[in-house]
């Protein structure tokens, strides 16, 4: 167990009180709470910790932040582990299990190091070129293996996750995105006028990069500053504090959506705990003090264990008190690397140079001036030329004026410059402007509703970013100034800084990072330039340049500098990639949060649902309804249930449960008008008390719905759709009436779980309905298509119900329609009055079965969203007399072709099965193409003709009445002989019907 | 997620709504020739910029309204309800 022997004696924001022990790669270490994985590692003088994507090459912790391009650890182990985890941002908890990613056997000895000797066949876009050759797709699906095997780096859990997630939506007045001092200084300012305000913070304490910070804030130390401001925010009740939260996308209508983790902090989430909760919340204004990430600079091996940025190595050292080495060399062209020289000077580790590529007048800003004065050697006017090292860097060549010289040291600090976090910014359409002074793309105002503070608007000073963010806090809720003053710190001298974007490099196999997550070198941007991406867009995508989980956070604006570079154009002209949620990673299951598994969509059950369960029924989804499919007896598969069914409806009767129908009450003065138009049939001529079979068209002519409508009284009517489509039908009658036609006087509402209804259909219905409903259902008082009230003796008494003598088996049938409440009751009085009949009920599986049998169609199956009412054999439907939707287009020439696929009957042959989905052709053993001349739309074992058969659409089917085709299936390798007839196997007359 | 103003019920999330296509094309007469029917089916302007629309607050009121928004920055312009069936009822 290793004794954090970089640990700094005292300071720091840490618990040395309390030891936290954890593990990463087998090793067992200490660290102390307020530690993240990365701080802990560093302290136990870890910096080995990562192999790089695509060349294995060893890798260090690189920031402190979630910018961390390198050390991606796989957290935990089991059903919570979690890929590609930045160890930077991970709180350190007690019994902390991680390891090393992409790495095999080991991470010290990685295989994988080898494809660093094949790196000239593997620059960017090396997959691209596997396309051109060897071209044949033998040869490329055997590299494909390798490319596919190579990429990626940490593993998905294969387990469900055992976690909850919660969502949350709150609107305030001011929503301020990041809690450092410029948030602290934005949220106070808006508090204090009485706005609704929350603030969040990626970090589980407010202060961003100011934690630990030397400076002073309003005469008091900047850390004692914060915590006093936090504690005057949580107490006032109009004030939500979010720690723990990262904001990570930015929506119209200012919705931001944010995730605070409250349980990855632990091992497991407290008992009745979500893991993390996604909030989304509608703020007025948004404040976004969102910091600034530093940049690489690029020269070669700027990627050695031991590099890291030089403020993550003041961060280290102040808030986490650790020495990131023992020897130190600082490259940077501007003055903020001073600071941290500083910080790691007074924790002990030796400076061996500040390497600063401006000329020496140029360095006289106050941090400067104190490193002078604290005797730091300063190396102005030159760069670092290479790094040099194996897992760890060992020293440094430093092209001075007078030459170049090696410097021996451990760690290496890099400042090139700092990227506003300008994410949500751009996201909530934002545009940026790009400022020469500082090198860097910065928000230029969008709206007064998004505002951006402090570093992320380019004011990089602490006094400024105070100012800045009680300005922009103001601003939020409308006023220039209040009697609060803004915050005040020291004014520190600035000298301007220099953009340097990479050193050219000595050796032409010297690799100079731009990307460290997706090895992406400056080569590389030159390669994409020569071959002709030269769009900043097609630069990543050809790269994968800004890619990876970090999304190019420290590399982006290096790489579209580099690549204005060598296009010859200006940065702005080369611009930024567009900026895409979410800012960090957010895990999948935070989004559906509780919505997932049967939760996905509502289920919607009939009345009777529970009587068909306890009836042993299996259940098919017809949309978000459960439907029956059959009633299976002990021993019986379902097919074989469903053939019992369908069989006994024609010889005896059944009932099926129909309540799922889409039902729409029409009333008023113009319903008939309404349904002459949205119809292609006559209904002006409906009488009261009688029902009639409708078919709806789209705009374009094609068939879109059926069902049947039935009129009630003189001014009310009653709709049928199908299950599917009773949404989409009755939200386009709403559309007719009140944007096309407002002048018709028509009423619409749907009904459809209002009514469970029941078909009682078969021979004997007549018998079983006459048992128990108070009408004359004779067919003389009753005939075929009428409609009426009456009332049905149940078990809960009389019920109020409407029958309606339609049927869709083609035997004698009457559809009952109650209200819902009372359908089980309903359904048990059926099955009661039945059983002396033989009555069985029946599921979707013998409904489908009986309406083959009969040619009826189905939206979804012959009517497939290409097919006319001709097609289907139902072109006399539509009356010549008036004009529907749909008719106008109808008379187009491709929909009237004698050669179209229409509706025809299919009977197999030969005793043989009919094959799934299958298809129609002629001689199934031609050669390809096989002309097709139609498919098989619904098929079926009919058990009332012992016949397999099927419903097809095949082109010009009506005029082959008898002829023998084939029915294949190439999927299945089966086919059969089928002879063609009319769409319709029993009783063609509809005698049955009318009994 | 757009705030979308309802004439009757004021600024709603999209999540309510449903999208009823361009409102600048009117059913033609019934009588009209085919051409100006496949013009009304199939024929769309696609403007960047403002777009007159129709809009159907499917989980609220379920009324439809015309929305003027911009289509490249989603700003709404502004929101009328249709006209009024008959002029007697509000």
């Amino acid at each position: 167990m290793l004794t954090q022997p970089f640990r700094v004696a005292s300071g720091g924001v840490i618990d040395r009180s309390r030891q936290l022990a954890f593990e990463f790669d087998g090793v067992r270490c200490n660290g102390h709470p307020g530690d993240t994985l990365a701080s802990a590692l560093l302290a136990n003088g870890i910096h080995l910790v990562a192999r790089s994507f695509k060349y294995h090459r060893p890798r260090g912790i690189f920031s402190a932040g979630c910018e961390e391009p390198n050390a991606l650890v796989q957290l935990a182990m089991g059903p919570r582990t979690e890929p590609n985890v930045r160890a930077t941002t991970v709180e350190l908890y007690d019994g902390l299990v991680a390891a090393s990613q992409n790495r095999w056997p080991s991470l010290g000895f990685d295989v994988g190091a080898l494809n660093g000797a094949f790196a000239r066949l593997l620059p960017a876009g090396f997959y691209y070129k596997t396309f051109m050759w060897p071209s044949t797709p033998k040869a490329w699906l055997g590299y494909e293996r390798f490319i596919r095997a190579a990429a990626g780096m940490g593993r998905a859990a294969t387990e469900p996750d055992p976690d909850t997630y919660e969502h949350q939506y709150t609107h305030c007045d001011v929503l301020v995105v990041g809690g450092g001092p410029t948030g602290l200084a934005a949220a106070r300012a808006a508090a204090a006028t009485g706005a609704r305000v929350i603030l969040c913070d990626e970090g589980h304490r407010f202060g961003g990069r100011s934690i630990g910070e030397i400076a002073a804030i309003d005469g008091v130390g900047a850390d004692a500053w914060m915590e006093g401001t936090v504690q005057a925010l949580a107490a006032n009740p109009d004030v939500t504090l979010l720690p723990r939260t990262t904001a990570f996308g930015s929506y119209d209508g200012n919705m931001v959506a944010l995730l605070e983790r409250l349980a990855d902090h632990l091992p497991s989430p407290p008992p009745h705990t979500p893991r993390q909760r996604l909030w989304k919340i509608r703020a007025r204004a948004v404040v976004l003090a969102t910091g600034a990430h530093e940049r690489v600079i690029a020269y070669a091996n700027n990627d050695l264990p031991g590099t890291m940025l030089a403020g993550a190595a003041k961060t280290y050292v102040q808030r986490y008190a650790v020495r990131p080495g023992t020897r130190v060399l600082l490259f940077t062209s501007g003055d903020s690397a001073y600071a941290a020289a500083l910080s790691l000077h007074s924790a002990g580790v030796a400076v061996e140079a500040i390497v600063d590529a401006r000329a020496e007048a140029g360095i006289v800003g106050t941090l400067a001036q104190s490193a002078r004065a604290a005797g730091l050697p300063i190396l102005s006017e030159s760069v670092v030329v290479g790094a040099h090292g194996g897992k760890r860097v060992a020293a440094v060549d430093v092209a001075t004026r007078g030459g170049t010289r090696r410097i021996e040291c451990d760690l290496i600090c890099v400042s090139g410059g700092w990227s506003p976090a300008v994410h949500l910014f751009s996201q909530a359409q934002g545009k940026l402007r790009y400022d020469e002074r500082i090198a860097a793309f910065l928000p230029q105002t969008s709206s007064s509703a998004v505002v951006a503070a402090g570093a992320a608007n380019g004011r990089f000073a602490l006094s400024d970013a105070l100012a800045d963010g009680h300005a922009a806090g103001l601003a939020a809720v409308g006023k220039s100034a209040t009697a609060l003053s803004a915050p005040r710190a020291e004014i520190e001298t600035v000298g301007a800084s220099r953009a340097l974007w990479s050193v050219p490099a000595r050796k032409r196999s010297a690799k100079r990072f731009v990307d460290l997550q997706d090895d992406v070198t400056a080569e590389d941007v030159t390669l994409a330039a020569r071959e002709g991406y030269t769009s900043v867009e097609h630069l990543k995508r050809y790269t994968t340049l800004g890619m990876g989980p970090d999304q190019g956070k420290t590399s982006n604006v290096v790489g579209l500098a580099l690549l204005a570079e060598a296009t010859g154009r200006s940065i702005p002209e080369v611009g930024t990639t567009t900026f895409r949620p979410p800012y960090t990673p957010v895990t999948m299951g935070a989004f559906p949060g509780q919505d997932c598994g049967k939760h996905v969509e509502p289920t919607r059950y009939s009345t009777m649902h529970d009587w068909h369960a306890e009836r042993g029924a299996g259940f098919v989804n017809a949309g978000l309804w459960k439907r029956p499919h059959s009633y299976p007896r002990p021993g019986e598969s379902p097919d074989d249930a469903a053939n019992r069914e369908a069989k006994n409806v024609r010889e005896n009767v059944g009932v099926v449960d129909v309540s799922t129908l889409g039902k729409i009450e029409l009333q008023g003065r113009d319903v008939a008008e309404f349904l002459n138009r949205v119809y292609v049939n006559r209904w002006d001529t409906l009488a009261a008390g009688r029902c009639r079979y409708g078919l709806m068209l789209r705009e374009d002519g094609i068939v879109l719905d059926d069902g049947t409508t039935s009129r009630l009284s003189d001014t009310h009517y009653l709709m049928t759709t199908t299950t599917v489509n009773a949404v989409r039908v009755m939200q386009q009658l709403e559309r007719l009436l009140l944007i096309d036609w407002p002048d018709l006087e028509v009423y619409v509402t749907s009904v459809t779980e209002q009514w469970a209804a029941a078909a009682v259909s078969g021979p004997k219905a007549r018998d079983v309905l006459a048992r128990i409903v108070d009408i004359d259902v004779s067919n003389a008082a009753f005939p075929f298509l009428a409609v009426g009230e009456c009332q049905v003796r149940t078990a809960d008494g009389l019920i109020p119900a409407r029958l309606l003598r339609m049927s869709y088996s083609g035997e004698l049938a009457y559809e009952i329609h109650v209200p819902a409440n009372h359908g089980r009751a309903m359904w048990e009085a059926v099955m009661a009055a039945g059983e002396p009949f033989g009555l069985m009920p029946y599921g979707t599986e013998a409904m489908g079965t009986l309406r083959i049998e009969k040619g009826h169609i189905v939206v979804g199956a012959e009517a497939d969203g290409r097919t006319t009412a001709d097609d289907l054999g139902l072109g006399k439907l539509v009356s010549p007399a008036k004009w529907c939707i749909g008719k106008p287009l109808l008379d187009r020439a491709a929909l009237k072709a004698a050669d179209r696929w229409q509706l025809v009957g299919l009977t197999a042959l030969d005793g043989a099965n009919m094959p799934r989905a299958a298809k129609i052709v002629a001689d199934p053993d031609r050669a390809l193409p096989n002309p097709m001349l139609g498919h098989v739309t619904s098929w079926c074992w009919s058990p009332n003709l012992n016949v397999w058969i099927a419903l097809a659409l095949v082109a010009g089917g009506r005029e082959r009445d008898g002829e023998v085709l084939w029915a294949v299936s190439p999927l299945a390798n089966a086919r059969v002989r089928v002879r063609i007839g009319p769409p319709c196997f029993i009783d063609p007359q509809g005698e049955r019907l009318r009994v | 997620m757009m705030l979308i103003p309802c004439p009757w019920c004021g600024p709603r999330a999209q999540i309510e709504f449903t999208y009823g296509g361009d409102a600048t094309v009117k059913q033609p007469a019934h009588d009209a020739p085919e051409a100006a029917w496949t013009e009304y089916v199939y024929l769309r302007d696609n403007p960047a910029g403002p777009h007159e629309e129709l809009w159907h607050h499917s989980a609220g009121c379920r009324q439809w309204f015309r929305l003027r928004r911009d289509t490249r920055t989603h700003a709404m312009l502004s929101s009328t309800r249709p006209a009024e069936p008959g002029g007697e009822r509000c």
